[in-house]
């Protein structure tokens, strides 16, 4: 920690830089637009998955198998380069009818959307997994029971099997928006500002390389800790109704809130 | 006058197994059915079979004059579309034996919550009438309480009161007592047995031969798929005429 190259000074005049702080801002963006589609996706998928439809569930198995298949970064190139392969993008009739819209993916996909839509549809193959280990979950007695009522599949789904698959859906979830927020790193590759390219454009001109990577680990854990302290709450908001959850939870609390230990008193 | 529940022929199969081998049975407004039997019998597939949780292999099926799950056009079954299966199902009542209760909901919150998404109730009028409900079934004090904080009994209850939220016509129970602790059963056939004086029509599989004789119109035997016997609590259960019956009988009292 004494090692003088790892200049302190330096850190801390650059943790507050406006380029580092923009591109703090951007890794932020890029973290909770991917999750948010990954997570709607996921829900989508997962539903998928699990209908009786063979067709449906075999579309969704598809895409998981291949976006979980291939790598993220190769995913991240491949929508960056997608114009070199579909320069435009147009929604029309069959058969010669006319073109109803087109979107011009040269201008359309900037890196940071290219980044998004790389990073969201690589997420929600994961995330798909999550969700389906969370409606798995849930004794199937609750299904029965919300029919029994006359409850549509939709309304059972969102009301009842949804929000107690939480539970198990929430803690790797917390995990997925972590690691997300360290994988969105990989799109300085396709020169996005996020928070690592903000690092490296300072340290190219600077060459106070150490410093600045120092700069950007001390943000990422920043973020990664107001992460799990958020996870907690969640938690706790869908542990209703489960008293050994919430009991834990509790103990939990109460153990990493206990300074006792550090003065070397005993519990 | 339509009978409330009507079955011919009625025959079900999972894979290769045959659980239920033309069952005949007819149950009137108003009236109490007990079925009982082994194990393995076919009754509780019989009892979902009522609200098309089970889909029928062969046979008919009609609650209250209309067909359960299908449209008949000339001599052929239809299966209906799910929004009309579930638009039947709000009008029988079922009550499980692993009781099922919304594991994250309050029990008023188990008891609107089909009122209130289903029938389009007004949330005021279905709190009011869910918590009179919760009084008839002795759980007044409890209308906060999660399932995980109350007993079987009282679970029971709650599940009992969130049937009866959706005024049904029918009610249906499966085993409703065999999850509970030997001193626990009372209370909830208590509230059953409440439910047959106001002329609730009940269909209930039970292994309580007390209840059967005491609250039922009709007992009826099950083994094997089919209906051995059926009748007048007393005849069936106490002068039963079959061998199986018998043997049964003499092994549960």
């Amino acid at each position: 920690m004494q090692n003088k190259r790892f200049e302190w000074s330096v850190i801390r005049q650059y943790m507050t830089d406006p380029t580092i702080l923009r591109g703090l801002v951007t890794t932020l963006e890029l973290t909770a637009l991917s999750m948010v589609i990954g997570i709607v996706l996921g829900v989508l998928l997962a539903v998928m998955r699990l209908s009786p439809n063979a067709l449906v569930s075999g579309l969704a198995w598809l895409y998981i198998w291949f976006f979980r298949g291939t790598p993220v970064l190769v995913q991240i190139l491949f929508w960056f380069n997608i114009a070199a392969v579909y320069p435009r993008f147009g929604v029309g009739l069959p058969f010669g009818g006319p073109q109803l819209t087109h979107l011009n993916f040269t201008t359309l996909i900037t890196p940071f959307i290219a980044g998004v839509l790389a990073l969201g549809l690589n997420e929600g193959a994961y995330m798909a997994e999550i969700v389906r280990a969370g409606l798995i979950s849930v004794d199937e007695g609750q299904t029965e029971a919300a029919q029994a009522l006359g409850m549509s599949r939709l309304l059972t789904m969102r009301r009842i099997v949804l929000p107690q698959a939480m539970r198990v859906i929430v803690p790797p979830t917390g995990n997925e928006t972590i690691s997300m927020l360290k994988t969105s790193s990989l799109v300085s590759v396709i020169a996005v500002v996020e928070l690592l390219y903000a690092a490296q454009i300072i340290y190219a001109r600077t060459y106070q390389t150490i410093p600045l990577l120092i700069v950007a680990s001390l943000w990422y854990l920043i973020c990664t800790t107001v992460l799990s302290i958020g996870q907690y709450y969640v938690e706790r908001h869908y542990a209703r109704g489960s008293r050994a959850q919430q009991a834990a939870m509790l103990d939990f609390w109460r153990n990493m809130t206990d300074i006792r230990p550090f003065f070397g008193l005993r519990r | 006058m339509t009978p409330m529940v009507k079955a011919e022929g009625v025959h079900k199969r999972f894979g290769r197994l045959e659980v239920l081998k033309g069952i005949d049975l007819e149950v009137q407004p108003g009236q109490v059915m007990c079925i009982l039997g082994p194990s393995g019998s076919g009754k509780t597939t019989f009892l979902r079979c009522i609200n098309h949780l089970e889909q029928i292999n062969a046979g008919r099926l009609w609650v209250d004059g209309e067909l359960v799950g299908y449209r008949q056009v000339g001599d052929k079954l239809y299966e209906l579309p799910e929004r009309e299966v579930a638009r039947k199902r709000t009008e029988i009542g079922m009550v499980f034996q692993r009781f099922n209760l919304f594991g994250h909901m309050t029990a008023l919150g188990n008891v609107v919550e089909a009122p209130i998404r289903v029938k389009k109730t007004p949330k005021d009028v279905a709190v009011r009438s869910a918590k009179e409900l919760l009084v008839r079934v002795g759980l007044a004090d409890k209308c906060d309480a999660y399932p995980s904080q109350l007993s079987g009994g009282q679970q029971q209850r709650v599940a009992i009161a969130r049937a009866l939220a959706m005024n049904p016509k029918l009610m249906l129970f499966d085993e409703p007592t065999s999850a509970l602790d030997p001193e626990l059963v009372g209370e909830v056939l208590d509230v059953m047995r409440t439910l047959a004086e106001i002329g609730m029509t009940m269909v209930v599989v039970t292994h309580e031969i007390g209840f059967a004789r005491g609250a039922g119109d009709v007992a009826v035997f099950m083994d094997d798929g089919v209906v051995v016997e059926s009748g007048d609590p007393q005849d069936v259960l106490v002068n039963p005429q079959h061998e199986r019956t018998k043997a049964f009988l003499s092994k549960v009292l």
